[in-house]
């Protein structure tokens, strides 16, 4: 069931209407049941891949810490007689034991994720297909990536001692299935989920409407804007698009991939908010970020949290890498002192690559971001001194040239995961300085990219508006909290204006096509 | 303070519904003006609960048979339930859906449509879903209804959940608004007839100049579906006591190949059912190619259609036993009327095109 | 606790290091900052702050993490 499906709305409606009619303790069971049912629409020869990891990493987390209770309770009963060394010592060997538990089961879950991707692209896609897995070969087990980082989260943090681990099996299994972050996230932690997930949940007039009112607003986003220009983006991938074409490019499918996936996600949060559940923020309004850092940091947020906690801290404050440090401060001076900084980010934005699939563009893509990201820490100094000179922070235009210029840089790197031959993505980037077909925007090419001149008035008019409502959350912060305190008509009819512009521009269904609709000979 | 927020709240939901309907009566296509065929199926429930006879199929009965003639010369009454390429298993939902209504004498399906095994079967599917379209939404809402969309849907459809679609057309007509003409706004809340019993009247002449060649098939076998809504279609009639007539019109495009014929032939035998091919009764009939076809040869116009009507209007009295009807006054003065408006449109369009 | 700002302050000369207490919420300190941190801490007090240690209550302000490093020299 896609999220812009009817059956999913039919699905969500009749879900939302049983929550609040059920007895409330029974509600996460509803939602257990709702969140599998949900999955097996999907396909039933998936459901083994989520059963796998919810089982095993259940399973581990669960083993770690009866580990700990009884490290606990030895190192208590012994307290008197224990060295302060030797505690230590029986400590890390604790440690060490859990340390390989995980690791095992961590294994043999991104194996699975490892293989599952790999199913998906050639040359394995057809040597999966051979061997009868055709199912594995057309997509990847629904939300894959995502429960899988979500488990694995919470099973580092379980053998880290920040999280407690769950014992009843049915209500971890329900933070790995929970249907709305399913697809594509927000990827959360069970500490940030649990406290809303498992409560029972009153009717909350306030609380519905909010949610369905983000609901709605993501279905603007990804129905209105994101399936409308999804078609130019596909046009604009041919080899003929270049110079200005590929900057199109750059632009349309910035437009599309933020509607799209922030569409989604606004879906995700509105629903688990109208069930009264509070999950992460994953966007803060990226595009408003005045360089790639911190770009990273508002975009897919809770990926980068991820990246952030479980790869780029272990990597960079592990010992040999302090000890590299040491080492190369006295050789390198400042910028050994960063070296193992920059050797993490290497390491994590290698990995944040190949989630995002495992064709050579996405590693390329990855090492752009990072290479992007060093040479502009690199750069702070000198950048300082160049501000300073010309007082640019304190003029007023200077900010919006910083996300202006972001946003170009960001096109250029983005683009990268449209082209599965990285060979085509540079000769496209090489064409900016070679081709200076300005012609193309007013010679009629813009017509013959799958847009219409209506498509591009409602693009344009949607933009508008949802450019119009970020300057509005950034500067006054939620706008459904601004509307509540304005009169009650003016709220309606604003939701309801918003819900016919999706419904009679959303691009959704089988278009509209009079060809179609006249009669020829039979 | 309750008892008036649920009353605004009702009130604001009745105001929605009402114009979320009044939107979907705006964009959903009015056939009026030209694709009239898009109207014919919704034109049976006011002419139902008396038929003798009743026609099902695709454009070759709507184009073919005039129930005015029928009644003209024989007191036969009759409505065709046609409509643009009609799939059998339309046409076999659409005659349990018209035993709701009434238990005609007979039964009359042309099995053109025998052709097509699935949806799939009629290759371009956007047009498949168009010609869906035209016969499921002039259907009343049912069990019928909701099995012939069941059977009906393109793949494409499938993948959008259709039948949410066809439960509310709004869904399918959403961006249909950039389209809409006068007629939209003409036909907001009533529509016009345009068919005479299901008859959709041509009154223009294309003589036959040579035949349409088609590309001979690898197999003639008729496909499982098809025979499956077909068999349907026999214990159907049989166990209401009507009697099921299958017929080929006598149009000569597309060509109804002789292995297909010979199926038919066999099938009737079997099951003991008349099977006429008009192909054979060519001259019997007395159609002109030169002057009864509006578009060479595909379909027949008016004065072809009054010829056929004639022809098996006899059958109908002596093979199946349909007795004269026109003594009876009630029934007489509501088919005068219809007779009436059968000629005044005969001449206005006979005058429009010449 | 001087030493510990002298680090920080180094890395930020315009905070004010000992009032500030919103460092990470702020987005005063960002990761690239916090790896620093930890490394010059590992080089002045000879103690190694673990990965699950890197959580914003522990780098809010310089008072939790002289707090942090000092825990962390006891165990």
């Amino acid at each position: 069931m896609l999220f812009t499906s009817f059956n999913f709305l039919a699905f969500a409606a009749v879900l939302l209407v049983l929550y609040y009619l059920i007895p409330k303790k029974g509600q996460w069971i509803l939602l257990l049941a709702a969140s599998y049912f949900f999955y097996i629409c999907a396909g039933l020869e998936y459901l083994g891949f989520i059963l796998f990891t919810t089982i095993s990493t259940y399973a581990t987390a669960y083993v770690i810490s009866i580990i700990l209770k009884k490290q606990d309770a030895y190192l208590a009963e012994n307290k008197a007689t224990l060295s302060r060394d030797e505690r230590k010592a029986y400590k890390n060997h604790v440690k060490c034991i859990n340390r390989w538990i995980m690791i095992a089961c961590l294994f043999l879950n991104f194996a699975i994720l490892a293989f599952c991707k790999a199913c998906i692209v050639e040359p394995f896609q057809a040597i999966a297909e051979e061997r009868g897995l055709s199912f594995l070969t057309v997509a990847l087990p629904l939300g894959i990536s995502f429960y899988m980082f979500q488990s694995a989260g919470y099973l580092i943090d379980v053998y880290r001692g920040t999280a407690k681990a769950e014992k009843n099996f049915f209500r971890y299994a329900l933070f790995v299935s929970f249907f709305p972050q399913l697809v594509q996230g927000p990827i959360s932690r069970l500490s940030q989920l649990a406290p809303s997930l498992y409560a029972p949940h009153a009717f909350d007039g306030k609380q519905v409407s909010f949610g369905l009112q983000r609901v709605l607003w993501g279905y603007f986003k990804k129905l209105v804007i994101a399936d409308r220009i999804v078609a130019a983006v596909v046009t604009l991938k041919h080899p003929e698009y270049t110079g200005v074409g590929f900057i199109l490019l750059g632009v349309f499918y910035a437009i599309q991939i933020y509607a799209d996936f922030t569409g989604g996600i606004d879906v995700a949060i509105g629903l688990g908010e109208a069930l009264g559940i509070k999950m992460p923020e994953n966007f803060i309004r990226p595009f408003f970020s005045k360089n790639i850092a911190e770009y990273w940091r508002r975009w897919h947020s809770t990926l980068g949290e991820w990246m952030k906690d479980y790869i780029f801290y272990p990597i960079s404050v592990s010992s040999p890498m302090l000890k590299l440090s040491k080492a190369a401060r006295k050789k390198l001076g400042n910028f050994g002192k960063r070296l193992p900084v920059y050797i993490a980010s290497i390491a994590t934005w290698f990995v944040t690559g190949i989630w995002h699939g495992l064709t050579p563009n996405f590693i390329v893509w990855g090492m752009l971001n990072c290479f992007v990201i060093v040479v502009s820490e690199e750069l702070t100094p000198l950048y300082e001194k160049f501000h300073n000179r010309f007082h640019l922070k304190q003029k007023a235009w200077y900010g919006g040239f910083e996300m202006l210029r972001m946003f170009a840089l960001m096109n250029l790197i983005r683009s990268c995961d449209l082209f599965p031959h990285v060979g085509d993505y540079f000769s496209r980037l090489g064409s900016l300085f070679t081709t200076f077909n300005f012609h193309i925007l007013w010679d009629g090419t813009m017509m013959k990219l799958g847009l219409s001149s209506l498509d591009y008035a409602i693009l344009g008019f949607s933009i508008v508006i949802v450019f119009a409502i970020s300057v509005i959350q950034e500067k006054k912060g939620s706008v459904r909290e601004l509307l509540w305190n304005k009169p009650a008509v003016l709220r309606y009819v604003l939701i309801y204006a918003l819900f016919l512009i999706v419904l009679l521009m959303g691009s959704f269904g089988i278009g509209y096509n009079p060809g179609n609709f006249i009669y020829n000979q039979f | 303070m309750k008892k008036k927020s649920v009353v605004i709240l009702s009130i604001t939901l009745c105001l929605v519904f009402l114009s979320l309907w009044i939107l979907q009566q705006l964009l959903m296509p009015k056939y009026m003006d030209n694709t009239k065929e898009g109207a014919l199926i919704s034109e049976y429930y006011d002419n139902a609960g008396n038929n003798d006879v009743v026609f099902i199929g695709d454009c070759e009965v709507y184009e073919n048979f005039s129930p005015i003639t029928l009644w003209e010369k024989y007191g036969i009454t009759s409505f065709i339930r046609g409509s643009a390429q009609q799939m059998i298993w339309q046409s076999y939902y659409l005659m349990e859906e018209t035993f709701r209504y009434e238990t005609p004498k007979v039964m009359v399906f042309n099995v053109l449509s025998m052709k097509y095994d699935t949806p799939s079967s009629t290759g371009d599917s956007g047009k498949r879903e168009a010609y869906n379209r035209m016969t499921l939404d002039g259907m009343r809402w049912s069990k019928h209804k909701w099995n012939a969309i069941q059977a009906s849907l393109t793949e494409e459809e499938k993948t959008w959940n259709g039948e949410w679609m066809y439960l509310f057309p709004l869904l399918r007509y959403h961006d249909r608004w950039s389209q809409l003409n006068r007629d939209d706004f003409k036909y907001l809340f009533h529509r016009d007839q345009v068919s005479d019993n299901g008859y959709l009247m041509q009154t223009g002449i294309k003589p036959v100049t040579g035949e349409h060649p088609e590309r001979p098939l690898a197999d003639y076998t008729f496909g499982e579906n098809s025979y499956y809504y077909l068999d349907k279609m026999v214990e159907l009639c049989k166990a209401k006591g009507t009697q099921l007539v299958l017929i080929k019109a006598p149009t000569l495009s597309p060509i109804w190949w002789d292995e297909w014929d010979a199926q038919m032939e066999a099938y009737a035998e079997e099951h003991d059912l008349l099977y006429i091919n008009f192909l054979d009764h060519q001259d019997e009939i007395g159609i002109d190619w030169n002057t009864d076809t509006y578009d060479t040869g595909f379909h027949l116009n008016v004065y072809g259609a009054e010829k056929l009507s004639d022809y098996f209007g006899k059958i109908l009295q002596e093979e199946c036993g349909i007795t004269d009807r026109r003594n009876e006054t009630e029934l007489a003065e509501i088919w005068q009327e219809k007779v009436k408006i059968y000629y005044e449109r005969k001449a206005k369009m006979e005058a429009a095109t010449q | 606790m001087e030493q510990l700002l002298e680090i920080l302050s180094e890395l930020h000369p315009d905070v004010d290091f000992e009032t500030e207490e919103h460092l990470i919420d702020n987005g005063i300190l960002d990761s690239f900052d916090i790896v620093t941190i930890v490394a010059e801490i590992n080089g002045e007090f000879d103690v190694s702050i673990p990965a699950e240690e890197l959580l914003p209550e522990n780098f809010n302000s310089a008072k939790a993490l002289y707090a942090l490093v000092e825990r962390l020299m006891e165990e």
